[in-house]
């Protein structure tokens, strides 16, 4: 019976999904562009809820530091290993630290890290994309050859490589963070800068008499933003995992220092005795990454409306 | 097919060589006196001259890099630090730890990837849909570290149905394949989901639909035979990430494979051995890449023609 029931839900649910997939292709928008964007994003529940949680933890990692109910470096030898209670939302660690408050210290660490490095990682690889998709020739093949060699390090082993060379540490780990972004970025941009490149309009440039420099960034480089922009928020995802990776292999940030995989690599000796440990700074991680690579779905799915 | 093999083998050689100089020059790169770094911080001077002399490190660096390359085609990648053993031989050793685990996870991360992407793609705008893209997408946020430790807590703290670590029976491998595929199979999920869909809107399934064919034959010889194309290009990519993905499993559960030994290496400055690793891990993933190419040059003969 109850079987049949959902059975008659699901199938309205599906009636229901379609219809909001179809009014979608068929509404046609004469205003803007960015309003039609953002029309087309709100639909996207999963991405927007991804959006508001992305907003929210950002504003942690400016905030989160003077949020803290606790000072996230005081021991208090009377609540060791404590589980989540009402003082203590998150439990205390193996010091009696507050580890919500240490979580909300942590914040700005791990995401400032990942952020600025993927900044720098996109900027740089950015640069190099569109310089040898617009160039060609010794430079395209220098460019693309270097990218091949970093990937030949697949995932966090090329950030491992850099830390091996660098030594530990979190500055460590941003440098090499980044150069983990740099192929991926100029990968995608130079595909996209040769998609942009012979079309009409920057013949049309070309023809008026403008420059390479213009041509490039002011003509070429707005015609791969979105490529852009969607690798730039699903490398966010990688570049937190990546970095707490190595903050958790112990060649990141110092282990007395709130970042969040640092955090669970100290956490793996109390897996007895306070499972809390694990759990709750892992989520954090695992919520973060999950917020950014929805956001980055749904932006991908609205911008490029070809894959859905 | 001969000369397609051929022809990407010959493309594989430079790579290899640009590869090596950027693991020969590792050591060059680190801050400071090579000779210095190799010998070991409380070395005396007379030691690390025997080191300069030893290594070479007085030559020219094109001389160097030539005996270093001699050195490695002969299979001898120097002498590790931390136990004087020869880097070969300790990779050797920690090899077959490894590759158990990467197969571990291919056992079974790409069938379920590959099943959960073209079931999306079949009932695409559904629940299950929705249902299994969120699922793969969950899997490829969580993080491996945060997965492993909780399988740990769950499945032999509390449960105590699996061992915690070491690789001493079938068992013993179950948690570490769940680490270690996970982010395979949500991978797989997606792009094999995108790759059907993109199938389904060809002509060609078009065509055997409207010449009456049934649809489970529609679905399975004519699209997802065809998406299969893309996916095993992802599938080889995904392979490299394994790789990787096994110094995080290996710390998790303390297996002594290759991930852990480089994670030691780098502890200790373990050069020679961090070296030998690189050097490793790059071919591994170079000729990965390779056989993935030519296999998809097998499936696919539109390839062989370019």
């Amino acid at each position: 019976m109850s079987n049949t029931q959902n059975q008659n839900e699901q199938l309205q649910n599906n009636l229901s999904f379609e219809e909001n997939y179809i009014d979608e292709n068929i509404i046609a928008d004469k205003s803007s562009k960015t309003k039609e964007f953002i029309k087309k994003f709100m639909k996207r529940k999963t991405a927007v809820v991804a959006f508001v949680v992305m907003v929210f933890l950002l504003i942690i990692a400016i905030a989160g530091p003077s949020l803290a109910p606790y000072d996230p470096a005081a021991y208090d030898y009377d609540n060791l290993l404590a589980g989540p209670s009402a003082e203590h939302w998150f439990g205390t660690d193996q010091f009696g630290r507050d580890i919500f408050s240490r979580i909300l210290a942590g914040a700005p660490l791990t995401l400032g890290v990942s952020l600025s490095s993927v900044i720098v990682g996109a900027a740089l690889g950015t640069v190099l994309g569109l310089l040898a998709g617009y160039y060609g020739g010794w430079l395209e093949m220098l460019v693309m050859r270097g990218a091949d060699v970093l990937f030949s390090f697949p995932d966090i082993l090329l950030a491992i490589a850099i830390v091996a060379i660098l030594g530990p540490g979190i500055v460590n780990v941003f440098i090499a963070v980044a150069v983990f972004t740099v192929p991926s970025f100029a990968r995608i941009m130079r595909s996209a800068t040769l998609a942009v490149k012979n079309s009409l309009y920057v013949e049309v440039a070309r023809s008026l008499g403008c420059k390479d420099g213009r041509l490039l960034f002011v003509h070429i480089f707005p015609g791969t933003i979105q490529s852009l922009i969607v690798n730039f928020t699903m490398r966010i995802g990688s570049a937190i995992m990546a970095a707490s990776s190595l903050s958790f292999l112990g060649f990141g940030a110092n282990v007395t220092d709130p970042e969040w995989g640092a955090m669970l690599s100290q956490s793996r000796s109390y897996l007895t005795t306070a499972p809390h440990m694990v759990y709750l700074p892992g989520l954090v991680i695992f919520v973060t990454v999950l917020a950014f690579n929805l956001f980055g779905d749904g932006l991908r799915d609205t911008l490029d409306p070809k894959i859905k | 097919m001969g000369r397609y093999i051929v022809k990407r083998l010959l493309q594989t050689i430079p790579l290899m060589l640009v590869i090596s100089i950027f693991v020969f020059m590792f050591i060059h790169l680190l801050p400071g006196d090579p000779a210095r770094t190799l010998a070991g911080v409380e070395a005396t001077p007379e030691e690390v001259e025997a080191i300069r002399e030893e290594f070479g490190l007085n030559d020219p660096l094109i001389v160097q890099y030539i005996d270093y390359m001699k050195d490695l085609f002969r299979g001898d990648m120097g002498r590790s630090l931390k136990s004087n053993i020869p880097v070969t031989e300790l990779i050797l050793s920690r090899f077959k730890f490894t590759i158990q685990l990467v197969f571990a996870g291919l056992i079974w991360a790409p069938v379920v990837g590959i099943f959960i992407g073209v079931i999306c793609a079949i009932k695409r705008g559904t629940w299950i849909d929705l249902g299994g893209m969120l699922f793969a997408i969950t899997g490829l946020s969580a993080p491996g570290f945060w997965l492993g430790l909780m399988g740990i807590q769950i499945f032999s703290v509390n449960l105590g149905w699996l061992p915690s670590g070491g690789l001493d029976s079938w068992k013993s491998l179950i948690l570490p394949s769940i680490v270690m595929g996970t982010g395979i199979m949500a991978t797989l999920a997606r792009y094999s989901r995108s790759s059907m869909l993109e199938t389904l809107r060809e002509d060609y399934v078009r065509t055997a639909r409207a010449k009456g064919q049934k649809e489970s034959i529609v679905m399975f010889r004519h699209a997802f035979k065809n998406s299969l194309i893309q996916v095993v290009t992802i599938l080889g990519l995904q392979i490299g990430g394994l790789l990787s993905g096994s110094v995080i499993t290996e710390t998790i559960f303390s297996i002594p494979g290759m991930g852990r030994l480089l994670v030691d290496s780098i502890a200790y400055r373990d050069y020679p051995t961090i070296q030998g690793l690189l050097m490793i891990f790059a071919l591994q993933y170079v000729l990965i890449n390779l056989i993935v190419d030519v296999l998809y040059g097998v499936i696919n003969p539109k390839i062989r023609y370019d």
